[in-house]
């Protein structure tokens, strides 16, 4: 029992990333608003990129800088910087990834009028030919909206 | 590496990420975002990835907050959930 407890223990940093990906899984799956998904999307790829930088961890190292009093040959001393330059890649890849996801966003809320799931999903099943301008008119938030401002 | 430092910003992380989530205004969901970037930039030197950690600075804090504020003025800020 104390062994599992100390397994546990031990493995504090997984269990805090394991519950934010828990998290980001849960604001993509089931929010219904647009930009909470994307925000569970923002959530999840920095728990992944936390997990690789976790497991890259020594206790008693230091950063992979070369320091000539440090010994360089000995492989305790310093960090593996290569999970670090990959997760530098990863959150490069990231912040495109969110960026082309606000624009679609964007776009959405420029053709239909809303951006929540359920709303968006009844205009979709029922099509109608003046859909588009009917968004136009009933929709009264529209006119506060730089597309008329920013033309 | 200080744990106690560690197990504080792990709790901070978790809090702004539901604080995030759950928010009604919008705005207030990316000022959380912001914190929740900056907060595993913190956690990323604590760990002793300096380069990851200054590049999640300025993408989680600064690009991310400017594209959701950027995002929240072209669409409309209320959300229901």
């Amino acid at each position: 029992m104390s062994d599992l407890l100390e397994y546990v223990q031990d493995r504090y940093a997984y269990w805090a990333i394991v519950l934010l990906m828990i998290i980001g899984l849960y604001g993509m799956l089931f929010k219904n608003n647009l930009h909470k998904k994307v925000v569970g999307m923002i959530i999840f790829q920095n728990s992944m990129i936390l997990l690789f930088v976790t497991a890259a961890f020594k206790w008693d190292a230091t950063v992979p800088v070369r320091d000539p009093e440090i010994d360089v040959q000995v492989v305790e001393n310093y960090l593996n910087p290569l999970p670090h330059t990959l997760m530098l890649t990863a959150i490069v890849v990231g912040v495109a990834i969110v960026g082309v996801a606000f624009a679609l966003l964007i776009k959405i809320y420029d053709n239909y009028g809303t951006i929540e799931e359920d709303e968006l999903l009844n205009k979709l099943e029922s099509p109608s030919p003046e859909d588009d301008g009917d968004c136009d008119t009933n929709d009264t938030q529209r006119s506060s909206s730089p597309k008329g401002g920013s033309a | 590496m200080n744990w106690v430092l560690e197990i504080f910003l792990d709790i901070l992380l978790l809090t702004t990420a539901i604080v995030a989530l759950q928010a009604k205004d919008l705005m207030t969901s990316a000022v959380a975002t912001a914190a929740f970037g900056f907060t595993v930039a913190l956690l990323f030197i604590s760990m002793g990835a300096i380069d990851v950690g200054f590049t999640e600075a300025v993408v989680g804090a600064g690009i991310v907050g400017v594209f959701f504020v950027a995002a929240i003025y072209r669409t409309t800020r209320k959300t229901k959930d």
